[in-house]
């Protein structure tokens, strides 16, 4: 019986641990090189304006107008996750997506336009 | 110019009712919502639906082959993002023949799957299709084996006694460099009743007129349009694989996403060798419904 408690502790100790890290290892993702980039828009109105825009096109249908996500599979963007990732750690996820979680990647749009869309959330944090 | 007038004058003959009904029916449902695509009529990018979402597209093809008559021929895609790595298409062909027919083709169901989950400097995408057309169909969705215009110059009802029950693969290699996607695709179709295996090309390259995007709404501002080309042929089949005996096509592209969401593309094609047709115009049309997984589950997820 002892036995079988340790072993039920243990597997939910396993699962506890591998869900924090993978929550919290999505920035640990990013290469140091991209991490460290920097936004060249970062600050322009203009490109905050021009990511609404690209965000209401190709973001919004999933993490909804007020970039709240709808508290399930769609995560929030007004978070402390984007608030506590760098420029270039978000850059680099949109670039890569998370296929297997749902998210697509979106080394489609041109490069400007997704640091439009990082000015963008940066500017609703 | 005395071809395209005469194409002109047939293809007032070849596209009736019907046809024009199924190129703009999805912009009489349409929900008005947006789509990003690259232009490319035949090659496929590693650009996959978006979860959830279903795109229409019509993809017409207009041509005349050397002693037929002018063909308009359309596949309509319906095309689903079942996961963010998933995608699977359905395809509805039909042609209509100047001085001849007007006639549904056949079939398709394709699936595309993407093995890896990051993007990396060149993308896989596998692709399985099964067709289940007849020999009338005149889509030029690929071409393959020993493809050639004379495939297409014969009566609709001598072709289409010709049922064609194929399996197609391709594997699709794609990046994106600098706002450009560069796309190479390598085809191989098997008749799965007889005859060899059968295989083809396309590779392709876009860019979008201008990367950043305006802060205001426009409708013909340079980043709505993207323009580029492709070039698709066939490479013989097992008995002889080769590029000679075969089409050989190269077609510049333009593509433009309205404000609105329907996406417009337009591609002249040009011949290269003897077997293939001299040009073959194609005009696409799609537009892309949000969320429609939602629709059945009591809330429209296409934002609020």
């Amino acid at each position: 019986m002892m036995r079988r408690s340790m072993a039920v502790l243990l597997i939910a100790l396993s699962a506890a641990l591998a869900a924090a890290a993978v929550s919290s290892s999505r920035w640990q993702q990013v290469p140091a090189v991209d991490h460290a980039r920097s936004n060249p828009l970062a600050g322009n109105v203009e490109a905050a304006a021009a990511g609404a825009l690209v965000y209401r096109e190709h973001c919004q249908q999933c993490h909804k107008a007020d970039a709240m996500g709808d508290g399930h599979k769609r995560p929030a963007l007004r978070s402390e996750r984007i608030r506590s990732a760098s420029d270039g750690d978000i850059e680099w996820f949109l670039r890569q997506g998370d296929l297997g979680h749902g998210m697509p990647t979106w080394s489609s749009l041109p490069e400007a336009q997704r640091w439009q869309v990082v000015v963008y959330l940066r500017s609703i944090q | 110019m005395e071809d395209t007038i005469l194409l002109s004058k047939s293809l007032k003959r070849v596209l009736r009712p019907g046809c024009w009904l199924a190129v703009w029916l999805p912009v009489l449902i349409s929900a008005g919502c947006g789509a990003q695509d690259k232009p490319y009529f035949v090659t496929y990018s590693h650009d996959l639906e978006e979860p959830g979402n279903l795109e229409i597209e019509t993809k017409t093809a207009l041509a005349t082959p050397d002693g037929g008559n002018s063909y308009g021929a359309t596949a309509m895609e319906l095309e689903y993002g079942t996961r963010a790595w998933w995608t699977t298409e359905l395809y509805l062909d039909g042609q209509a023949t100047a001085q001849d027919s007007t006639i549904f083709t056949g079939w398709r169901l394709e699936n595309r799957i993407r093995p890896l989950m990051r993007d990396h400097a060149v993308n896989p995408v596998f692709y399985v299709e099964y067709e289940n057309t007849s020999g009338a169909d005149k889509t030029i969705l690929e071409v393959t084996g020993h493809d050639g215009q004379a495939d297409l110059a014969q009566p609709n009802g001598a072709l289409r006694r010709d049922h064609q029950h194929e399996a197609e693969l391709k594997l699709i290699l794609s990046s994106n460099v600098k706002d450009w996607n560069i796309s190479e695709n390598f085809i191989s179709e098997k008749n799965l009743g007889h005859a060899p295996w059968e295989f083809g090309y396309a590779v392709g390259a876009t860019r979008p007129l201008r990367s950043a995007a305006s802060g205001r709404e426009c409708t013909f501002c340079a980043e709505k349009f993207i323009a580029g080309a492709e070039g698709y042929g066939g490479l013989g089949d097992t008995f002889a694989l080769t590029m000679r005996d075969t089409s050989h096509y190269i077609a510049p592209l333009i593509g433009w996403q309205s404000p609105k969401g329907a996406r417009l593309s337009f591609s002249p094609g040009f011949g290269l060798t003897g077997t293939s047709l001299a040009r073959v115009y194609r005009v696409g049309l799609a537009f892309e419904f949000e969320q429609v997984g939602n629709w059945f589950h009591g809330s429209h997820g296409g934002g609020e």
